[in-house]
């Protein structure tokens, strides 16, 4: 098909799209006017019962939080799959990078990024750790902290290279710790079912001050281990695509 | 205004559908499927807004006033998580695409397959 017919098809079916929706809209309540009621329970009760007073970190580790075991391991098998489908290729293997004119070097990393970038490394974390043990009274948690927690990583690749990143994230510890944060995840729910509470049962006691960081039992606990999982998933799919620049085929080097 | 957020989201579900549709780069490609995905954010946040309603967090508010669902700005998170996911996979899909044919052109990719 050439790109003209494409687009032509694609912009009837656009049109059928665009009719269909707008009819669809007619009976939906307006913007702003959110009928309830699963939000306004949820709101109303939370507190009461679980002493987080971040509600959203509530429906995912708490209320929801079967789902989130699932949204976790969607996580875990994209790094896993990415593991598998950049392996080494026959013929491939890694060296130096190289730059592709002949006749220059590798530039060296600038001085002010390198600079900048080990000065905002450590804070990132902190900020990252913060985040992630805080999903019970804001909006944070453990995906927003480990996302964070990640980039300080990166930005120790931005200062030097990237044999210094891997040095310092291990594949093998790397993966290490993300088995524990999946694990820490289905084991914390495990552990209700023991003391036979039903799956993901908030067993822990939930302190005395809403919002505290010692309150809301699991919601803590589970924001913490995904905050590994996600910090190690991420560390090892960006070292994945990192690699990537190191492999030359069989022919080139 | 009432619907005009809805319109917004299928605004961007089409110019990220046109995209995917003309592309002829593998990662553009990838980039409108992420413009096309950031639709549901629009349409989550739109469906549990509250005219007036204050965020669901209640560290400084009383509990008992009147705040936006909580439940459509969880999945919306999630929503976040397996786009990166998805884009992580997509990527190193479109890198060994790259490797094994030379070219990150769908119409080129096609026509190699035969």
């Amino acid at each position: 098909m050439t790109p003209a017919a494409r687009r032509l098809v694609f912009l009837v079916g656009a049109a059928g799209l665009a009719v269909f929706y707008l009819f669809g809209l007619s009976g939906l309540p307006g913007f702003g006017r959110y009928p309830g009621p699963y939000g306004f329970i949820v709101n109303r009760v939370t507190v009461a019962q679980t002493n987080a007073t971040g509600v959203v970190s509530a429906v995912n580790f708490e209320y929801r939080g079967f789902d989130t075991v699932g949204e976790e391991f969607i996580l875990f098998a994209a790094a896993a799959g990415m593991a598998v489908v950049l392996r080494h290729l026959r013929g491939e293997h890694e060296g130096a990078p190289l730059e592709e004119a002949a006749d220059r070097d590798l530039p060296p990393t600038s001085d002010a990024v390198r600079m900048v970038a080990l000065l905002f490394t450590g804070p990132i974390v902190l900020i990252g750790w913060w985040l992630a043990s805080h999903a019970q009274a804001s909006p944070s948690g453990g995906f927003q902290g480990g996302v964070v927690i990640a980039t300080g990583f990166v930005l120790l690749y931005l200062s030097g290279e990237f044999q210094v990143f891997r040095r310092l994230t291990p594949a093998d510890v790397t993966a290490a710790v993300e088995a524990v944060g999946a694990g820490g995840f289905v084991g914390t729910g495990l552990a209700a079912v023991a003391m036979s509470l039903p799956y993901l049962t908030n067993f822990l006691p939930l302190g005395t001050v809403p919002g505290a960081v010692s309150s809301s039992g699991t919601i803590a606990l589970v924001s913490f281990f995904v905050g590994l999982e996600v910090t190690a998933a991420f560390i090892l799919v960006i070292g994945e695509l990192l690699r990537q620049t190191l492999l030359l085929r069989g022919g080139k080097s | 205004m009432q619907i005009f957020p809805f319109i917004v989201v299928v605004w961007i579900v089409g110019i990220g559908l046109y995209g995917i549709v003309t592309s002829r780069h593998l990662v553009h490609q990838i980039m409108c499927l992420i413009v096309v995905q950031s639709s549901t954010y629009v349409l989550l946040l739109a469906v549990g807004y509250l005219t007036g309603g204050a965020a669901p967090y209640f560290s400084d508010i009383p509990t008992r006033t009147r705040a936006v669902d909580p439940v459509v700005q969880a999945l919306a998170l999630t929503d976040v998580v397996v786009e990166a996911a998805v884009t992580a996979l997509l990527l190193s899909f479109a890198i060994q695409a790259h490797k094994r044919f030379g070219t990150l052109d769908p119409q080129e990719l096609a026509s190699l397959r035969g």
